[in-house]
């Protein structure tokens, strides 16, 4: 293990704001993603902790009512479209999908810095939609309350319609790469998971996507011409709204948390210097998914008034969802067995993730079924499911992932004492915040209230605390990552024993990613035949 | 027929609550038993399979298809029993009894109005017959609501341009809350009322009461009663303070200036018309927010209002200033 970093890597050269700017490195375009997710994560995190001040105990505590509905509302739209859907994708999956398939960039190097440039224009009209006076409407934007609303919906939509462009083209680039630039020798079957959930991701991303732009499109063209396509005095339906809206926002649902199960994927396997087990039936778990999740969207609409029989097939297929599932986490379970587990902070959130996502989607099956989803909907209880799913899913594997792949993309090691330490604080403080909320919404609190009847008062407030307990997890993490920048030891090009072919190269990995193409002999899971020291002995020490 | 109170669900307060309580505890008992199946495998596996040295080869189990196929057969198993147990119900919760009373429920911001078969009307306030079917026929007069009475394990959305159908029977009297459960706007969490399930012979003669209204009362008392019951108190106060809208206090007789400019001198027709159609002519400094009354009002009823509201303007010599003629 040397005691420098190595001196040819993408982060130094070349040099200078301007190269980072005008970069084409999927590495820095990943980083300035990550840049980007990390001050959406930021700003939504603190509506939230107004959310749950207003909520602490019953009447109005901070906030007017119209003050609090445009904070839920942006809390949802902030961590929605500027944080969670670009987290794993954009940010983690441009910097190592190139890397894990052995390719210098992804296919189209100049497209993927137009994403980005795509993704801060977005930013840039959703937050001004902010300081020109909020939006109130929810992030569902439903009709006919946000055609109605005085508040500035168009520029909100026009700022999300605009996010859109840059999720699809990140989707195109990634399919392409994946088809065209895998390494000699990387056969599909010997993709690291991670490249599959990638996969499955962009292909919903590009089929789902432009039918949110369409609606978000027709949404302004009725605020600002009367067009009348949802305008029941025109002869529009509003609830056509909620068809067009959830024909994306279900499949975004497995935007978000597909590619948190491939860094699961990844996670479980390294830390358990495991073959992953099952391989074929998680990747095609993946895919499955990304299908399936095309043909469940009325299950949001149970009580809407669309037909029963409709919604007897959308509950059919809502369980079918399930198996694919169900089958990762076992799946994973058994990649565990009989291996050499360590406790690294990743592996943590990896372990944090298969307690919550469990508990997240076991509490789907509720939402699924229909007598009970008629009782549960638009309550807590639905809050606190896509937590569990969205918070206790998505950003536990993005946190595993980012420590996974930190000494990787800076060259440099956090503290592992505080980074146990906070995922610690994390879990518990997460749980806190929302497993009160199952049991408040199957006792009947509506969601979306600015105040509420006193019996639902001590769960709140219990809720309310686990906000803060997470909060401290989150300030600890941004310390020990911040101080890793100057204080953080050196970490060698291969600090877990990983045989995916990421850590073959150095740690940060050149601009051209590896010295020489590499040649693909082995899996990525092949810890029965191999140790992370044969695999050097292989493939050389990459470009030093 | 009631269900008792567990962690979760309040008590059961309709014939439908039993049903969907049963699922939901199956629901529960199965969440558990895969919660702790999978915990104890990853607490089990982690303690046990821990790493205590350097870097070894590990077993290549890649796969093992019966064991595959097992986990995909037992889940597909137990959400096959539940989707149609779950169906099951939700016909149950669908398909209204032919014998049923209607009521036709208006959803508005911010607040329901009933409107009874004998012509009777209620605001906030649902009176219904214990051990009899009732009909719910919903619709909104402005954005989307959605009516919940978690004690019933109901709900269904009241949309502007469509009736949609639900209904419930409480076996028996009691009061259950009722909530909007779909985002309407800034009272959106205060557009709650209540159910009050009573015996047929205080329903029969509560829809007496409501209908003859006010016999037997002064016009002033009665409408008094109106303010309250027709929720004019939740956004004007009797009493000077300024809430959502101006106060009655002191308000009959004077002189008030309009949004958009011009006064106008508060009689008897600037109140009818602003019960009826309260965006015409708006008091400087407040948001047209108000829903119209019209068909939601009698004739005596906006009799006795007028009167009520001009019972709070003292006179003249009272307040001590010439009420400004016209």
């Amino acid at each position: 293990m040397d005691n420098q970093p190595p001196v040819h890597s993408y982060l130094r050269e070349p040099s200078g704001l301007k190269s980072w700017l005008l970069t084409r490195d999927h590495k820095r375009i990943g980083v300035l993603y990550l840049i980007g997710i990390m001050t959406a994560f930021v700003i939504g995190g603190v509506l939230a902790l107004m959310i749950r001040l207003e909520l602490l105990r019953p009447g109005p505590t901070l906030f007017t009512p119209d003050t609090y509905n445009k904070i839920f509302t942006l809390h949802g739209a902030v961590m929605i479209f500027l944080f969670i859907i670009p987290s794993i994708p954009a940010a983690l999956g441009n910097f190592v999908l190139p890397l894990l398939i052995g390719a210098k960039d992804v296919a189209f190097p100049r497209l993927n810095l137009a994403s980005w440039y795509i993704y801060v224009v977005g930013t840039v009209v959703a937050l001004y939609s902010i300081f020109a006076g909020a939006v109130d409407t929810g992030w569902t934007f439903y009709t006919p309350y946000s055609t109605q609303s005085t508040t500035t919906v168009t520029a909100m939509t026009l700022g999300a319609f605009i996010l859109g462009f840059s999720s699809i083209l990140t989707g195109l680039n990634f399919i392409v790469t994946v088809h065209k630039l895998r390494a000699p020798g990387m056969t599909w079957f010997r993709m690291p998971l991670m490249v599959w959930a990638l996969y499955a991701t962009a292909v919903i991303q590009i089929l789902a996507t432009p039918v949110l732009g369409i609606t978000l499109v027709l949404l302004i063209l009725e605020r600002l011409f009367g067009i009348g396509i949802f305008d029941p005095a025109m002869g529009g339906d509003p609830v056509l709204y909620q068809h067009f809206f959830w024909f994306y926002s279900h499949p975004a649902v497995y935007i978000m948390i597909l590619p948190g199960m491939g860094i699961i994927s990844e996670l479980i396997s390294t830390f358990s210097r495991k073959t992953i087990f099952g391989y074929r039936f998680i990747a095609f778990s993946s895919v499955a998914i990304a299908l399936l999740g095309f043909l469940v969207w009325g299950h949001h609409m149970f009580v809407s008034g669309q037909s029963e029989l409709a919604s007897m097939v959308f509950s059919a297929l809502t369980f079918l969802v399930a198996i694919p599932s169900g089958i990762k986490i076992f799946n994973w379970l058994a990649t565990m067995y009989k291996g050499q587990i360590s406790f690294t902070t990743p592996m943590l959130y990896a372990l944090s993730f298969l307690c919550t996502f469990t508990v997240g989607g076991l509490t789907g099956i509720f939402l699924g079924t229909l007598s009970v989803d008629v009782h549960l909907h638009d309550t807590y209880f639905v809050v606190a499911h896509f937590h569990y799913v969205m918070v206790g899913g998505t950003v536990m594997a993005l946190l595993g992932g980012v420590h996974y792949w930190w000494p990787k993309m800076f060259g440099r090691m956090y503290s592992e004492f505080w980074g146990r330490i906070a995922a610690i604080i994390i879990f518990v403080g997460f749980n806190l915040t929302f497993f009160p909320q199952f049991v408040l919404g199957s006792q009947g609190m509506p969601r979306r209230y600015f105040d509420y009847i006193p019996e639902y008062h001590s769960l709140h407030a219990t809720s309310t605390v686990g906000s803060w307990v997470m909060t401290i997890g989150f300030l600890i993490m941004a310390a020990y990552l911040i101080r890793s920048f100057s204080h953080g030891a050196i970490p060698g090009d291969n600090p877990w024993g990983s045989l995916s072919l990421e850590w073959t190269t150095t740690s940060p990995p050149p601009t051209e990613n590896f010295a020489v193409t590499p040649q693909i002999t082995h899996g990525p899971y092949d810890y029965d035949q191999m140790t992370a020291a044969s695999t050097l002995a292989r493939h050389g020490t990459g470009a030093r | 027929m009631d269900t008792t109170r567990t962690l979760f669900l309040p008590p059961g307060g309709s014939t439908v609550a039993p049903e969907v309580d049963a699922l939901f505890n199956f629901l529960v008992y199965v969440a558990i038993a895969f919660f702790v199946l999978i915990m104890t495998m990853v607490i089990v596996f982690a303690v046990r399979y821990r790493r205590r040295g350097p870097q070894v080869l590990t077993p290549g189990i890649s796969h093992n298809t019966a064991l595959e196929m097992t986990w995909i057969t037992i889940p597909l198993i137990l959400v096959g029993i539940v989707f149609v147990w779950g169906f099951r119900g939700y016909l149950k919760q669908s398909v209204v009894p032919k014998d049923a009373l209607e009521v036709r429920v208006t959803g508005q911001k911010w607040f329901w109005s009933f409107a009874y078969p004998e012509g009777a009307t209620s605001i906030n306030e649902l009176v219904v017959p214990a051990g009899k079917p009732i009909k719910l026929l919903l619709s909104s007069q402005d954005v989307i609501h959605s009516f919940y009475v978690p004690d019933f394990r109901i709900k269904r959305d009241a949309l502007p341009n469509r009736y949609t159908i639900t209904w419930f029977e409480a076996p028996r009297p009691g009061n259950h809350h009722l909530f909007c459960a779909e985002y309407c706007g800034t009272k959106h969490s205060a557009m709650i009322g209540t159910v009050r399930v009573v015996s047929d012979r205080e329903y029969q003669q509560w829809l007496e009461s409501t209908s003859a209204s006010g016999t037997g009362m002064s016009a002033v008392d009665f409408g008094a009663k109106l303010y309250v019951s027709k929720t004019c108190n939740s956004c004007h106060s009797n009493d000077g303070r300024a809430m959502n809208g101006p106060t009655f206090r002191n308000l009959y007789g004077h002189d008030v200036e309009m949004t958009g400019g011009g006064r106008v001198i508060v009689d008897e027709n600037y109140l009818r018309e602003s019960i009826l159609d309260p965006r015409a002519k708006v008091v400087a400094g407040y948001q047209p927010i108000m829903p119209t009354f019209q068909g939601l009002i009698k004739t005596h009823e906006m009799d006795a209002l007028i009167a009520y509201i001009k019972s709070l303007s003292p006179t003249k010599e009272d307040d001590g200033q010439p009420a400004p003629r016209p």
